[in-house]
This record gives structure tokens, C-alpha cells and sequence, in this order.
């Protein structure tokens, strides 16, 4: 769900286009097992979305929809706050253009494995966040397994889990006896943690240093409304200038 | 709170547009297409700079003019970074930085 947690873009692929007699009791269980890892934090975050939605005015059915539909959890926490303010139609297909951006280059790695998926096709690209393109970017799948099928139920298997935690959330929002006040610092944290992430593992900070400042200033400048649209602005037009100087090294390393 | 009508439009917009992202890429790249240049560069760079983005956009309408000054943001934000710096979890960096910070919100010193 946050992009670079745990995944690493350009991943090796190693296909196994072999499709063997299949034995579809194994490869439940053989899917169940890859997806535990998912498991914890798609239910501890779907919880913290679904407290948040909650607070936001929003109840069970409204998390439900959203983590079935949309399913992206950094735009699902950001679509709170689109909801809770009223966002614009503009504003919040911009957001989702921008926030999920990097879902095209999941795709995009994804194209060759997935081509011929046939009647899973449609569900193994509608359902790539980013914990699944991390389970199955290594293109492994087990030996005598309809590997299509095995990526269909981990697939399925992450989206149990987070709505599951979304709905429980929603639930435990309107349960729980003590004020939960503070517990949208979750998306701060969540985010907050990603960019660390990021930065440890990044060779160049300049663009996490320009999504920073450049969003900074436009905060400044336009207010805490209306500052999300300019800021996309900003950050794709200065990474565009900033383009030869941030390719530059890689050329050299080659 | 906005009207349902205008609240489920938004989750319908947010719905189709990701759905457009990840499939766009199956239709226009067919097998063995070569992805644009400027294309891959903006993968490799724009995920950072959202993800700083969005940093600000949470923190948007802390109050560093009045008391407590956005100080329990600030430590708990510390918190994650250290957190993330020392054990690589995101998962133990979220829960102990929010945990800290719900704990921040209700000092009575702060």
C-alpha cells in the first residue's frame, strides 16, 4: 500500500508458464501460506481506515465499498480526507492520479506474466496493490500449481484481509467506549514511514526532497484547501526541469 | 459532511481512476513494447516525492502559532523516522508512533 515498503521495481522475472494437472486443495493452501505476511498489516491498517472513515462520518457500508472497489490503501486514507472536506470531482481524480501513480509501473512489470492469465486477467490487474506486487513481483509460484490460479488467490486472499480490517474498523469505531482521538496520526505515520523507507534505500533525494518543499511552499502559498492540485503541478513540472540532471549519473554509471 | 449522493461519486471517481492506472498499462504496452523514457523516469522519481507530499498534506493543518505547537507531531514523527532508521518494520514504526502520539494529545502538559 506504501509505495517501496518492501518491494523493489524491475523485478526479475522468472516464468513459470508450465501449466501442470492441477491439484487446487495444494495450491489453496500453497496461496494462504505466501499471503500470511500480508495478513497482520492489511488488518491493522484496514482497521485504522476504518475508525478513520468512521470518525469522518462514514460507517461500515462506506469501508466496505471503498476497500472493495478502489483498493489502495494511501488513496483510501487520503479519500477520507476528500470525503471529510468535500473535495472537488477534479481534485479527487488529480489525487488519485497522483497518489496511485506508480500502480502503472507495477502494471507495467506485471505485462508479460499476466498476458495470458486468461479469465483471472481481469482481477490479478485490478487487485495489484503494492503488498501483491510485492508477494508475486519474484514470479515465483509452486511447482505443480496452475500458476495463474495460485496469483488469483493470493490476490484474493490480500483483499479478504484488507476488508476484513477496513469493516472491523468501521465496527470498532462505533464500539469502542473511550475517544479515538489521535488515531489519524496512523496515515501520518503510515506515510511518514514510507518516506523514511524511501530515503534509506534511495541513491538520489532530490525528488523526495522536492515533493517535500515544493507541497511546503504551496501550503504557504495557497493554504491548507487548496494546496494539493499546485503541488502536483509543481512536483511533475520541477522533476520534468530536473530530468538530465537526475538522469545524468545513471548514464555515467552504465 | 457532504451529501451521500456527492460522497459516493468521489469513491466511484477514485474507484475508476485506479482501476484506469493499473490496467492503461495492458492496453497501450502490448508484449515486448518498450515504455517511454520520460514515462520510466517519472516511475522511478514520482513515488518519493508523493510520498513527501503527502507527509505535508497530513500535517496540513497543524497549529505551530498556539499551544502545544505542533510538538506532539513533531515527536511522534521522530519517533517513526527513528523507529524506521533502527528496526526497517513500517508496521512496528506506525502502531508505536500513533500509539505515542494518542498518548502526546492527552498530557495535560503538552
Amino acid at each position: 500500500m506504501t509505495a517501496g515498503n518492501f518491494l523493489s521495481l524491475g523485478c526479475v522475472a522468472d516464468m513459470n508458464t508450465e501449466k501442470t494437472p492441477r491439484d487446487s486443495g495444494g495450491v489453496v493452501k500453497k496461496a494462504f501460506v505466501k499471503s500470511v505476511p500480508v495478513m497482520a498489516g492489511y488488518m491493522v491498517l484496514g482497521v485504522g481506515f476504518g475508525i478513520l472513515l468512521h470518525d469522518a462520518g462514514y460507517g461500515a457500508v462506506w469501508s466496505f465499498a471503498m476497500s472493495l472497489l478502489i483498493y489502495a490503501g494511501s488513496m483510501q486514507y487520503v479519500g477520507v480526507g476528500l470525503l471529510a472536506g468535500g473535495a472537488s470531482v477534479l481534485t479527487a481524480i488529480l489525487t488519485t492520479v497522483m497518489v496511485n501513480a506508480r500502480h502503472l509501473f507495477y502494471s507495467i512489470s506485471m505485462i508479460e506474466r499476466y498476458q495470458d492469465a486468461g479469465r483471472y486477467k481481469p482481477y490479478l490487474i485490478f487487485a495489484l496493490t503494492d503488498e501483491t506486487y510485492s508477494l508475486l513481483c519474484d514470479g515465483e509460484t509452486p511447482a505443480g500449481a496452475d500458476p495463474d490460479l495460485y496469483r488469483f488467490l493470493v490476490s484474493l486472499f490480500d483483499q479478504c484481509y484488507w476488508v476484513a480490517g477496513s469493516v472491523l474498523g468501521s465496527f470498532l469505531g462505533a464500539a469502542l467506549p473511550f475517544s479515538t482521538a489521535g488515531i489519524e496520526f496512523s496515515m501520518t505515520a503510515l506515510f511518514i514511514a514510507s518516506f523514511t523507507q524511501q530515503w534509506l534505500t534511495a541513491r538520489d533525494h532530490i525528488p523526495a526532497l522536492t515533493g517535500l518543499f515544493g507541497t511546503l511552499a504551496c501550503l504557504l502559498l495557497f493554504g491548507p484547501e487548496r494546496f494539493l492540485i499546485p503541488s502536483m503541478l509543481v512536483i511533475t513540472a520541477a522533476l520534468t526541469v530536473l530530468r538530465p540532471r537526475l538522469t545524468a549519473g545513471k548514464e555515467a554509471e552504465r | 459532511m457532504i451529501a451521500d449522493a456527492h460522497a459516493a461519486l468521489l469513491v466511484a471517481v477514485m474507484a475508476l481512476v485506479t482501476m484506469l492506472l493499473r490496467g492503461l498499462p495492458f492496453l497501450i504496452f502490448r508484449k515486448g513494447r518498450r515504455t517511454p523514457a520520460y514515462i520510466s523516469y517519472l516511475g522511478q522519481v514520482l513515488p518519493q516525492a508523493i510520498i513527501g507530499m503527502l507527509v505535508i498534506y497530513c500535517l496540513r493543518d497543524t497549529d505551530l502559532t498556539a499551544a502545544p505547537f505542533g510538538l506532539p507531531e513533531l515527536l511522534a514523527a521522530a519517533a517513526v523516522v527513528l523507529l524506521q532508521v533502527w528496526r526497517r518494520n513500517s508496521l512496528v514504526s506506525i502502531l508505536s508512533g500513533t500509539a505515542i502520539y494518542i498518548i502526546l494529545i492527552r498530557l495535560p502538559i503538552l
